[in-house]
């Protein structure tokens, strides 16, 4: 009816905390502990070779793997072009490559 | 028959099991080539010049052990014992029986329990200018050398430390069984033959016969059932050997002449898991000289060296960890005694865990638009000028992050004169090699091309590049028809050329060998005579091919951070041995892992060379380079 009047119905973007899913952040965690020591800090980003063409941004990966927004995060991933420069700027040590390998897998497994 | 005891059945159906069951292996992997190199292996075996390379080959590796005992003598002699010893006591047993049958067919049997049936009481022990004296002294001899392997062996496996060995492989259990029944097979056919002899007071060597009379002295009962019992033995162990050899390490014994002949074929392993690959899978002795080189043990993880890796792929089953657990440095390749070619195998194995994955690089500028928008890429490069730039230089992803090497070619390029544009000026694309070593090939084949024809826009009739990582994927992988130098050869053919001329400093230089260049590119002598133009070359210990991962390594997946520490502070241990001031590079992965903990400043050779260059040629390159270098010359040393 609304449509009728020029309005659209926005889709609703909310994340609801207690019923997204959690299985792929779960499976990093188990499998690559290291992402634990993250702290935000966005080295990875800054120097990311993708990052540089296009909006590539792992902290933002990071916080789509914790809200369970899996089509992201599929959609995101295949840019990594796996230089690893990431990794050596991390203050943390946080294994990145071995992050982004984990998440493959686990996309690959939990679909 | 006469010639004809029921304990010769054990042995007799061993070997017709293993027999067959080499013969139906060797039957599938030739069948299973690739049609190709099944062609090759045609028209090799009418060769007979590769077939005679390939047999002399087969005599000096397989028997001789020749490149066991470059690396350690007293490992090259004890698998020497075994093979050569063996395979003589099996030829000169064949022709001693022949000499006793009197006819060229025998039963497989009868030389190998020769003594049993024969007790030639014509012939006396110590005798050697006689036919079947000289066999006796010859059987006897070879028996001899095969127990002194035995004994090796023994203390090997209880003092691995006295062989220079800190660790060996652990066995599974066909692997134990093996094991025993092979080293019971010597000393059980000594003491058979020696009860034997000294039953019948004749018939044996110069070892055998004493040995035998002793026995005969201070048993107090007949020999004549202990003897029978220990051919029984002796035939037994020889069987179980034989019918565990195809499930155990064994194996090797077989399939490594199958190898050799495969290589001087020119069958190359694949990039897939291909019949040459479970080849040299199967041609692993496990003879663990891989486990010490490997520099995963300084990092505590001793389940993933190449031989359990291996082992993992003959079973069928290698935990995805395993196969992403390996720096892929290629320490171990270069010590394996069958030249097993361990990367690509791991390789192998990655690419087979990671198909099918998508990717998605559609974000990177199509080569139209680099055209027409002149792309930041192509700075510096003049369409103007007909032939392009001389040099294309590629910095690496890795070089943007030790800017210093980027500036330092720069100003070394301009002091000499030489037009070049930095292909990755702005933004870097990854060369690809990353992605491979991950095993996706898929992925790093569009890297491969994009590069490829950025590389070919600037018409270049050379490409140079500061990370060996690039370097070799460009060799390898690339098929560019320009000439691709690293940047050490490079500056060094300026230095010959007398492009740039320099001014040694009195510094003592420690150089470091990376793994892509050194090992993987067999450069080893331009950074170091580079270095050695302009500072004192430290010796270190374990270099060249021998040369430690900086623990930096792209290759491995499942280390953390503490884990790739400890491994950098035993690469660095082994650089500062010699006490230097500086520790070279020629890669700039090694040099920022180095940095983080190196007591001692770490600097690339590019680095090293631009700060040797006189002042006049120093001081033109631009005021803000000259200042970043001294800047960070500064931070490093501080």
């Amino acid at each position: 009816m609304t449509k009728k009047f020029g309005y659209s119905i926005l889709r609703d973007e909310s994340i609801d905390f207690d019923r997204n899913d959690k299985r792929i952040s779960a499976y990093l965690h188990a499998h690559e502990p290291s992402i634990n020591l993250c702290i935000g800090c966005g080295s990875c980003t800054a120097t990311c070779s993708t990052g540089h063409f296009v909006d590539f941004n792992i902290r933002r990966l990071h916080t789509l793997i914790r809200r369970g927004e899996t089509r992201e995060i599929k959609k995101e991933i295949r840019k990594c072009m796996f230089c690893g420069k990431c990794q050596l700027v991390c203050p943390r040590g946080v294994n990145l490559r071995n992050v982004i390998l984990t998440l493959n897998r686990a996309i690959e497994q939990l679909g | 028959m006469i010639n004809f005891n029921l304990f010769v059945l054990p042995f007799f159906l061993g070997l017709i099991y293993v027999v067959i069951a080499i013969g139906k292996s060797w039957y599938n992997w030739i069948k299973a080539l690739p049609p190709v190199d099944k062609v090759r292996f045609t028209a090799g075996i009418r060769n007979p010049r590769q077939v005679f390379s390939a047999i002399k080959e087969v005599f000096l590796e397989a028997l001789i052990h020749r490149r066991m005992w470059r690396q350690n003598p007293l490992l090259g002699y004890m698998h020497m014992s075994f093979a050569l010893g063996w395979f003589l006591l099996i030829v000169f047993g064949n022709i001693e029986s022949r000499y006793y049958s009197g006819t060229h067919l025998n039963a497989p049997y009868y030389p190998i329990f020769l003594k049993f049936f024969i007790h030639d009481k014509l012939v006396i022990f110590f005798e050697v200018y006689s036919v079947p004296g000289i066999f006796r002294f010859l059987m006897d001899s070879l028996l001899l050398f095969v127990l002194s392997g035995l004994v090796l062996a023994v203390i090997k496996r209880q003092k691995s430390k006295w062989f220079g060995m800190k660790r060996t492989t652990e066995f599974q259990l066909t692997d134990f069984i093996s094991l025993t029944c092979l080293w019971l097979i010597f000393p059980v056919r000594l003491f058979a033959e020696s009860f034997t002899a000294g039953y019948y007071g004749s018939g044996g060597g110069f070892m055998t016969q004493p040995l035998g009379n002793f026995l005969a002295w201070i048993m107090p009962f007949s020999l004549d059932f202990v003897a029978y019992a220990l051919w029984w033995v002796y035939s037994l162990v020889l069987g179980i050997f034989f019918i565990t050899l195809p499930y155990s390490r064994y194996m090797h014994i077989p399939t490594e002449v199958l190898l050799i002949f495969f290589r001087h074929f020119g069958i190359q392993p694949r990039i897939w898991y291909s019949s040459i690959s479970d080849v040299e899978v199967h041609s692993c002795s496990r003879c663990g000289v891989c486990i010490d080189v490997c520099q995963m043990n300084d990092a505590g993880i001793r389940d993933s060296q190449a031989v359990y890796f291996i082992r993992g792929v003959r079973d069928k089953y290698v935990p995805e960890e395993i196969s992403r657990k390996c720096l892929v440095c290629g320490r171990c390749q270069e010590v394996c005694p069958v030249g097993i070619r361990i990367d690509s195998l791991h390789l192998i194995k990655r690419r087979e865990l990671v198909s099918g994955q998508a990717h998605d690089f559609s974000f990177l500028p199509g080569i139209k638009e680099i055209l027409h928008q002149g792309h930041p890429t192509l700075t510096g490069y003049h369409p103007n000028q007909d032939d392009g730039v001389e040099v294309v230089y590629f910095a690496g992803c890795m070089s943007h992050l030790t800017p210093s090497v980027i500036r330092a070619m720069k100003g070394i390029m301009s002091a000499a004169g030489i037009s070049f544009v930095q292909l990755d000026e702005d933004h870097s694309v990854c060369c690809g090699r990353p992605l491979m070593i991950a095993g996706k090939d898929r992925q790093a084949h569009d890297l491969i091309e994009y590069n490829k024809k950025l590389i070919r826009l600037t018409r270049a009739r050379t490409l140079v590049t500061s990370c060996p990582i690039c370097y070799r994927v460009f060799r390898e992988e690339y098929n560019l028809p320009i000439r691709i130098m690293h940047h050490t050869q490079f500056i060094l053919d300026l230095v010959k050329t007398g492009k740039i001329p320099l001014q040694g400093f009195f510094k003592r230089v420690a150089y470091h060998d990376p793994c892509d260049l050194g090992r993987g590119s067999r450069v080893y002598d331009a950074p170091r005579e580079l270095i050695g133009k302009i500072a004192d070359l430290v010796p270190v210990r374990q270099e060249t091919n021998n040369a430690m991962c900086c623990g930096g390594s792209l290759g491995i997946f499942e280390a953390s951070q503490k884990q790739r520490n400890d491994m950098t502070a035993r690469a660095l241990d082994n650089l500062l041995e010699g006490q230097p001031d500086t520790i070279a590079t020629a890669c700039p992965l090694c040099k920022k892992t180095f940095e983080t903990q190196s007591p001692v400043e770490v600097k690339d050779i590019a680095e090293l060379v631009y700060l040797a260059l006189p002042k006049p040629a120093y001081s033109s390159v631009s005021v803000q380079s000259r200042q970043a270098i001294s800047y960070a010359d500064e931070s490093t040393s501080a």
